[in-house]
């Protein structure tokens, strides 16, 4: 890591701590924090906030004797005073900030282009926390787990701060020079020797942007390369109808799903609205029992098959014939009734197909993403013979103003660029270096290029071959605009001025072009104001920036006919043995999150592992192999080799092992670095998502992997209580038979009186996709730190809300179940009345108030919870140092410092905000003013909050529902966070079966 | 009275002379001896180790310690409990023995006692080394503030503060009022006139008038009585910060008599393991004669059934209770990962010592110092097992973990165990480590009576 | 032998044991009385500020209400420190060559803030929030004291816990009423607890003593 540094002074520091008098110690130590060593140390140190994951002792031998001193000086803290604190305020103080209160402004999260309609909350001019945008379609007022996170990006301090040529500083107008010379150069050839490398784009403005560039350079390229991105979808659509064609389903219509390895409710930037439709017909309330049923084929365990009613393992590459089966008997159920399919899974596929047949119109085939062209197109025309289109399943035209193929694009450029072709070449954004296919041979065709050019947030690994990197702004930075998943058009405005002086991708093709000072701001809206002539502009431009939604901009919808022969018979499956299949990782997609701190320490969803990633296998798979966890293998596919741990799952097809791409970075930066194995290596274009063939070597030694959770059996105990729809129409009762309350009166002390409000949460486990949103959300709210792997490893993960998983049944296809489990907040609290100095007690509406200031770290609280939710400070965890991450604090929550137990406390800062406002307009709090950060990103409002005195309130109603019961009720701590049981709808014919 | 005769308290031919300048002899000695000097130095290096190891922990924070979340004591609790409850031997010997006219001890208590209060002084150590901040353990205490809040009182944590400060101050007045009439011997009998200056400060004037004697026994006697209860009152108050809990494995009603039993267990362990050297060192065989062997084999004997019976109960009240998470709890001690521990703390806290039952072992002075290793550890395998096998397997599998201690947490035991051994050679060089007064009259010559016979 | 000590020891010693204990009593006393002293907590001294501004003279003397400068006591947890503008409001007009304004109209010129002395400065671990308290009858004298007497300004109360839950404790006898919040001339009546009881049940105050109030 760069340079060695300056180690601190030690001699003076303790010279300056002697000679200061008691008064001002504070300053001497601000002062030293100042001095360059000291700084410079503390990087190392605390490398991103994660405290503990390096191990460079001769810094930490420095550090230690500084926090040595600093401790001392905190033991004479107790009697002495408070440091001078100077305060400054605006000169001049713009209209509309209100010191102490923040304000939200409505933009977009693109991922591989694709938008989500967020608002971010802003502390006086600080971005903080993202929320979603109710108004938007793709959101819902939710988002996921990368959405929340990407706030930490903004303020990522790894990210490429300076514009270089081959590493040296240079200043943008000399890069200009540079670029405008060489686009002269290409004039007389109109661009030949130019080309543009970029990801997935969908902003209308942008593309206008490359039109114009284009036209000036008609015979320059622009090519797409997106390593995770929808180029099945679009490949099945020219063959099926013979133009690239954009699909969507309409989940809240459908009654039978039939997922085709297709991780719809986690994966993908359309997943929020689809996990929000699913659920909204998948809630039972009182005698309103109706729930669709979802069955789900997959060779992955994902969260997705995880709430199936019927979940089937099989290798990726025999979803394909499942797929052929299923249309063959759907197509064949259209003439004379049902008739048997044949196959292993013949019972299976005839109750699936009956199911279907008998629910034309308001069923829905879903392909996986990362599925073969075959399967696409299969799911279009069995959506097709069942007469969805139109209902369930939609057809635009693509988002994309450039729909290529993925793979023949790059595949172009580098056989263009091997022959010579090639002499200007622009990545904007996007790092081809590190995940184009192994077979391209990229970097080393890009080399014949003479002029590189790479445009992105990191010094990356594809800046590293290219002479020229400039820093690009964040999303939050600068203006721009992206399409949802159905059209729907945000324009995204900067919350912040750019950190790090990085440049949008609109400013460097304004400098290509005739408009080189242009401002991403002149560039977006000259080109919404050409679209909208006329003297109402400004307004409507207002409206649409301040609603997040250009009106009515969703694409219509579109009818194709599917072309004849466009189904291929089934290829048989190429090449037996063990299959490899290639997922984008669940937090860090594709690799662009590498750097994100929160995404790597979240715990992935089933796994539970965080900061790598593994090969994941099936147990019986397993045994064959005789392989356990955390051994490592060698995986051998087509000649290209990587070492990786193996990781046993659950519910995994047998002979089928699966990598997740975007870890084994090398320039990501301080968090991303060295994380993981690098599955692009394996990866190649003719197979990317799966393929045969995969040698599995034992290399003998073991790696440790950093899983958040041990044990996935619930032995025996009533910890998620399940059933099916029909249980509960049977007996509505059963779920109270399981979990019994125990009398009020059966506690030592007098129980509490709670008059105003008493708050509560109900969790609906029916509900809960376990896409960890709520996690990152409660992270990015509540200033929680992270550790890092080291620490992680040994169980000192500070998550305040964590998704417990369980599995039941079998291994080899269990049923799963999550529960959210934050603080319960006990109104008998066996955390409060073990604590010997009154840190954690009971407040009056109930809560289990945590005050940091007071603990002095005994632990007893921690070992004394029953549901171990109580997270403690083994080190200095929070980055006190980093002057970027400071900037995305909360700051109405206190940031711990080292030795003090924190945990949930249902977001108290949120309460009394809301409460104060409240007062003040002499009120009381109306039902779902108040949510708390996990409540709010749920994409299927799994979790409720509010006020259980009021009986009118959502969540009690759902305390009232019979579904209802507290966790380890037994206990008799009176839990305030209660569950709905999770319930299935199962398939009366398979479930004999 | 035959047993007197056959295996008397103190062997013959002892006068007042000769145990004056027997016991004295070892303190205003000369020349240092090497049986005093090498064991004295490991001593310290264990003892540099300790503050080696704190200062590390000040630095860096109690994360070093192999301490997580569901574990969140591990051996610094367990140390805590263990060295608490050897301390209790020293006091029972002193106040209960005394009370009861159990003279045989006079001739041990003195450095039962002091074992007591070096115990003490390391178990109270844990409670602020555990913490997140040490730095504030004070706010565990009543105090003026300027917060308007106090402790609160219905935490353990609190009894605990109350009930260990209490014992050490009593014990320390205990010891040190025994003291006072040595110290007048020793201050009369240096040599070197500085020790006859320390000497003679700590023995307050005392001139060995009969007043002062009257004054001395009721002193004693009232000590005594104060320091009787608390014997009984320190390791229960100490079983509740478990007992409280709801954890299974801690939420169980016989934890008090069975952890009073099990400190009196390992104390008169540790004694033996300091008695059974020191007469070797020094000669006091005839002092610390087979006799108080014996008998202190026996309360071990007594203390080690109580004990047995516990775990016993302990099984059978999980089984019986139909609790799924308390029959879980034991049946993970025995059967899941930490098996091993609770085993071998069954075979050294209940079948090896046994062996007590043969006289001939009880009377053996090696015999009686293995069996004592071997209770010393199974007692701290009990409360290891007890806090860690407990704490890592609760109610929610998802959040089940394992624990192993850290090299910090052996660090900072073997630190206490040096301490523990620095203070008590000190001890030994500095002060009589029998009281001479006390065994004086244990000869036959303070017998008034037969003297009125002849 | 001969005598170690000299007579007047045993004096001695007899008047040591009891000194002894009564230096630790002493020491703890002392301690307790220095943290609860002006020293730690800095009440009652005036904080040097780059510009040596004066309530005394634009509360006390020209009469300006406290809102013309804190804008946001009533809307917002913090009731902000007026930006430069605020000052050059009328320091364009009036004074506007004196020297010792001087710092006021550099920050304006060249856009760069002042940086005053922080006076009423809370540990970051305690949320405070004026507006709910102003709303509820808490005159501003209450907590800052008579501004309106302050030539520099001082920090009138403690600030510490105690202080703070004195009132939350018993709002009664603090709080006045709401038209008179931002008087620094009023003086509370003799009947304070009879009003303090009245304007309590009126204003619908809680005594809130919850730590989540202040601590999060």
């Amino acid at each position: 890591m760069s340079k060695p540094y300056q180690y601190l002074d030690l001699a003076a520091v303790r010279a300056h701590l002697g000679s200061s008098r008691g008064r001002d110690y504070w300053r001497s130590l601000e002062e030293l924090a100042e001095s360059e060593g000291f700084q410079d140390m503390l990087e190392r140190e605390f490398p991103r906030q994660a405290a503990e994951w390096t191990n460079d002792t001769a810094g930490r031998r420095h550090f230690l004797k500084v926090m040595g001193a600093s401790m001392a000086l905190a033991g004479l803290g107790a009697c002495t005073r408070q440091p001078i604190e100077t305060i400054m305020p605006y000169v001049r103080q713009p209209e509309e900030v209100i010191p102490g209160k923040p304000l939200f402004f409505a933009t977009a999260v693109p991922v591989a282009g694709i938008a989500t309609g967020v608002l971010v909350e802003s502390h006086m001019g600080r971005p903080t926390k993202v929320e979603g945008n109710p108004e938007h379609p793709a959101s819902l007022g939710a988002t996921d787990a990368i959405a929340q996170a990407s706030v930490l990006d903004l303020y990522d301090p790894d990210r490429s701060q300076t514009l270089t040529y081959l590493g040296d500083i240079r200043p943008w107008s000399s890069f200009l020079g540079a670029a405008r010379e060489a686009l002269n150069a290409q004039i007389p050839k109109g661009g030949a020797g130019l080309r543009f490398l970029t990801g997935a784009i969908t902003s209308p403005s942008l593309a206008d942007q490359f039109r114009t560039l284009l036209a000036k350079y008609p015979a320059a390229k622009w090519h797409c390369y997106e390593p995770a991105g929808r180029y099945a979808q679009l490949a099945a659509a020219r063959q099926a109808f013979g133009q690239p064609v954009n699909t969507y389903y309409r989940l809240a219509s459908a009654d039978v799903i039939l997922a085709l390895d297709s991780d719809f409710l986690c994966t993908g930037p359309t997943s929020v609205r689809y996990a929000a439709d699913f659920a909204s017909r998948r809630s039972v309330r009182g005698n309103q029992i109706a729930m669709s049923r979802f069955y789900a084929v997959e060779s992955t365990a994902t969260p997705t098959g995880a709430k199936a009613d019927h979940r089937l393992p099989v290798r990726a590459a025999d979803v394909e014939a499942f797929a052929a089966a299923v249309a063959s008997s759907v197509a064949a159920s259209g003439a004379a009734g049902s008739q048997t399919a044949t196959g292993p899974h013949a019972a299976f596929i005839a109750a699936l197909v009956k199911d279907l047949a008998q629910h034309r119109g308001t069923s829905v085939v879903i392909p996986g993403e990362y599925q073969s062209t075959a399967v696409h197109v299969l799911a279009h025309a069995i959506n097709a013979a069942l007469g969805n289109v139109g209902k369930t399943v939609v057809y635009t035209d693509p988002l994309d103003p450039n729909p290529v193929d993925d793979f023949e694009s790059l595949r172009e450029l580098g056989q263009d660029m091997d022959a010579g072709k090639v002499e200007m070449l622009v990545i904007a954004g996007g790092n081809p270096v590190y995940n184009a296919p192994a077979d391209f041979g990229f970097t080393q065709r890009m080399s014949k290029v003479k002029l590189r050019i790479h445009m992105g947030l990191y010094a990356d690994e594809t800046s590293e071959f290219c002479q020229w990197h400039i820093p690009e702004a964040h999303f939050l930075e600068t203006w721009s605009d992206a399409r949802a998943y159905d059209g729907t058009i945000t324009i995204m405005q900067p919350l912040i001025q750019p950190l790090y002086f990085g440049r949008s991708v609109h400013e460097m093709l304004a400098a290509f072009g005739e408009t080189p000072s242009q401002s991403p701001y002149d560039i977006v809206k000259g080109y919404w104001n050409r679209q909208h002539p006329g003297a109402d502009f400004e307004d409507w431009w207002r409206k649409a920036v301040h609603d997040g939604i250009v009106p009515n901009t969703a694409l219509p919808a579109k009818t194709v006919a599917l072309k004849t022969g466009a189904v291929t018979p089934p290829r048989p499956v190429e090449g037996q043995g063990i299959e490899i299949v290639f997922r984008p990782d669940p937090h860090v997609f594709d690799g662009r999150f590498a750097n994100n701190g929160w995404l790597q320490e979240l715990p992935k969803p089933l796994t539970k592992l965080t900061w790598d990633n593994a090969a994941l296998v099936s147990p019986a798979t397993a045994e064959r192999l005789k392989l356990q966890n955390e051994d490592l293998v060698d995986l051998e596919y087509r000649g290209r080799k990587v070492r990786a741990p193996i990781w046993i799952l659950p519910g995994h097809a047998n002979d089928s092992v699966t990598v997740h791409l975007g870890y084994g970075r090398t320039r990501a930066g301080r968090v991303g670095n060295r994380a993981g194995f690098d599955a692009y290596a394996l990866r190649t274009s003719d197979a990317p998502w799966f393929g045969s063939g995969l040698a599995i070597r034992k290399a003998g030694s073991k790696f440790t992997l950093a899983s958040t959770q041990m044990h996935y059996d619930m032995m025996g105990r009533q910890i998620v209580i399940s059933g099916t729809v029909e249980e509960y129409r049977k007996d509505p009762h059963f779920v109270k038979e399981r979990a019994e309350e125990p009398p009020k009166e059966l506690s030592l002390y007098p129980g509490y009186k709670y008059e105003g409000y008493a708050w509560g949460m109900a969790i609906d486990q029916t509900a809960c996709v376990g896409c960890n949103a709520c996690v990152v959300a409660c992270q990015a709210e509540n200033n929680i730190a992270v550790v890092g792997k080291d620490q992680v490893q040994k169980m000192r993960a500070m998550h305040w809300l964590r998704i417990d998983t369980y599995h039941k049944g079998s291994p080899d296809n269990p049923e799963t179940y999550f529960q959210p489990l934050p603080c319960m907040q006990c109104e008998n609290a066996p955390c409060e009345l073990v604590c010997p100095v009154q840190a954690t007690s009971h407040s009056s509406e109930g809560l289990n108030d945590m005050v940091y200031n007071r603990c002095v770290g005994t632990r007893y609280c921690a070992n004394n919870c029953p549901y171990k939710v109580r997270r403690f400070n083994f080190f200095l965890y929070s980055d006190w140092n980093t002057p970027s991450l400071k900037l995305q604090r909360n700051p109405d929550v206190s940031v711990r410092s080292r030795g003090v137990m924190e945990k949930c406390t249902y977001c108290v800062q949120r309460i009394s905000e809301a409460k104060i406002e409240a007062e003040k307009e002499d009120r009381t709090l109306k039902d779902g003013e108040v949510q708390t950060a996990c409540q709010g990103v749920c994409p299927t409002q799994a979790i409720v909050f509010g006020d259980i005195n009021d009986s009118s309130s959502r969540v009690a109603k759902l305390k009232a529902e019979q579904l209802n019961y507290s966790l380890l009720a037994e206990l008799n701590t009176r839990p305030r966070t209660t569950y709905l049981a999770a319930l299935r709808n199962p398939n009366p014919e398979i479930e004999k079966a | 009275m035959s047993d007197e005769r056959r295996n008397p308290v103190i062997a013959p031919g002892h006068t007042f002379a000769t145990v004056t300048d027997k016991i004295s002899a070892i303190v205003l000695t000369r020349k240092t001896p090497t049986h005093w000097l090498i064991p004295f130095a490991v001593a310290s290096t264990l003892l540099m180790v300790f503050l080696w190891a704190v200062t590390y922990l000040f630095v860096r924070g109690v994360g070093i310690y192999g301490v997580k979340i569901p574990v969140g004591w591990g051996w610094d609790i367990t140390n805590f409990v263990w060295w608490i409850g050897i301390g209790h031997a020293g006091t029972l010997i002193s106040a209960i023995l005394l009370l009861l006219h159990q003279t045989w001890r006079n001739s041990i208590n003195r450095f039962a006692e002091a074992m007591t209060l070096f115990a003490v002084a390391c178990a109270g150590m844990y409670p602020v080394l555990h913490l997140g901040r040490p730095w504030l353990f004070y706010w565990l205490f009543p105090y003026p503030n300027t917060m308007g809040i106090q402790p609160q009182f219905r935490s353990p944590l609190v009894w605990d503060v109350f009930a260990v400060s209490t014992y050490a101050t009593v014990s320390l007045l205990f010891w040190y009022v025994g003291l006072i009439p040595d110290l007048a011997t020793l201050r009369d009998r240096a040599k070197n006139h500085a020790a006859r200056i320390i000497y003679g400060i700590l023995a307050m004037g005392w001139r060995g008038a009969a007043s002062h004697w009257q004054k001395y026994e009721t002193a004693s006697l009232l000590l005594a009585g104060i320091a009787t209860p608390l014997v009984i009152s320190v390791h229960t108050v100490v079983s509740f910060d478990f007992t409280v809990g709801i954890v299974p494995g801690w939420h169980s009603t016989i934890f008090p008599p069975y952890f009073v039993a099990g400190a009196i267990y390992s104390g008169f362990a540790m004694v033996l393991v300091l008695a059974i050297p020191l007469r070797a060192m020094y000669g006091l065989a005839d002092m610390i004669t087979p006799r108080h062997l014996d008998n202190c084999a026996k309360v071990m004997l007594a203390t080690a059934l109580i004990v047995a019976y516990s775990y016993v109960f302990e099984a059978f009240i999980a089984w019986y209770s139909g609790n799924p998470f308390e029959m879980y709890a034991i049946w993970n001690r025995m059967t899941g990962p930490y098996w091993p521990q609770y085993w071998l703390l069954i075979f050294c806290n209940l079948i090896f010592p046994q062996v007590l039952w043969l006289r001939k072992i009880r009377t053996s002075a090696f015999w009686l110092f293995i069996v004592s290793i071997d209770v010393l550890v199974g007692m701290w395998l009990e409360r290891y097992v007890i806090i860690v096998v407990s704490l890592h397997r609760d109610f929610l599998p998802a959040a089940w973990g394992m624990y192993s201690g850290s090299i910090w947490d052996k660090a900072t035991f073997l630190g206490t165990i040096g301490l523990f051994f620095f203070l008590f050679f000190l001890f030994i060089r500095s002060l009589p480590v029998i009281s001479i007064f006390e065994v004086r009259t244990l000869l036959p010559e303070a017998d008034v009576t037969e003297g009125v016979e002849k | 032998m001969s005598q170690i000590f000299h007579h007047s020891t045993n004096t001695l010693s007899r008047v040591s044991i009891f000194g002894g204990l009564f230096i630790v009593g002493f020491l703890v006393w002392a301690w307790a009385e220095l943290n609860a002293s002006t020293y730690a907590t800095r009440a009652k001294v005036p904080a040097d500020q780059p510009v040596p501004f004066s309530h005394e003279h634009h509360v006390g003397g020209l009469g300006i209400d406290c809102r013309y400068c804190h804008t946001s006591v009533e809307t917002s947890s913090f009731a902000n420190i007026p930006p430069s503008k605020t000052c050059m409001n009328c320091h364009t007009q009036i004074w506007n060559n004196a020297v010792m304004l001087e710092p006021v109209r550099d920050s304006f010129r060249t856009d760069r803030s002042i940086r005053w002395t922080r006076v009423h400065d809370l540990p970051d671990y305690v949320y405070f929030n004026h507006s709910i308290h102003v709303a509820k009858g808490v005159g501003c004298t209450t907590c800052h004291g008579q501004v309106n007497k302050m030539p520099l300004m001082w920090q009138e109360n403690s600030l510490q816990m105690t202080w703070c839950l004195d009132c939350h404790r018993q709002p009664e006898r603090f709080v006045r009423p709401k038209s008179e919040v931002f008087s620094v001339t009023y003086q509370p009546p003799p009947d304070q607890l009879e009003l303090g009881r009245k304007l309590v049940a009126e204003y619908k105050i809680q005594s809130l003593t919850s730590c989540s109030t202040c601590h999060r």
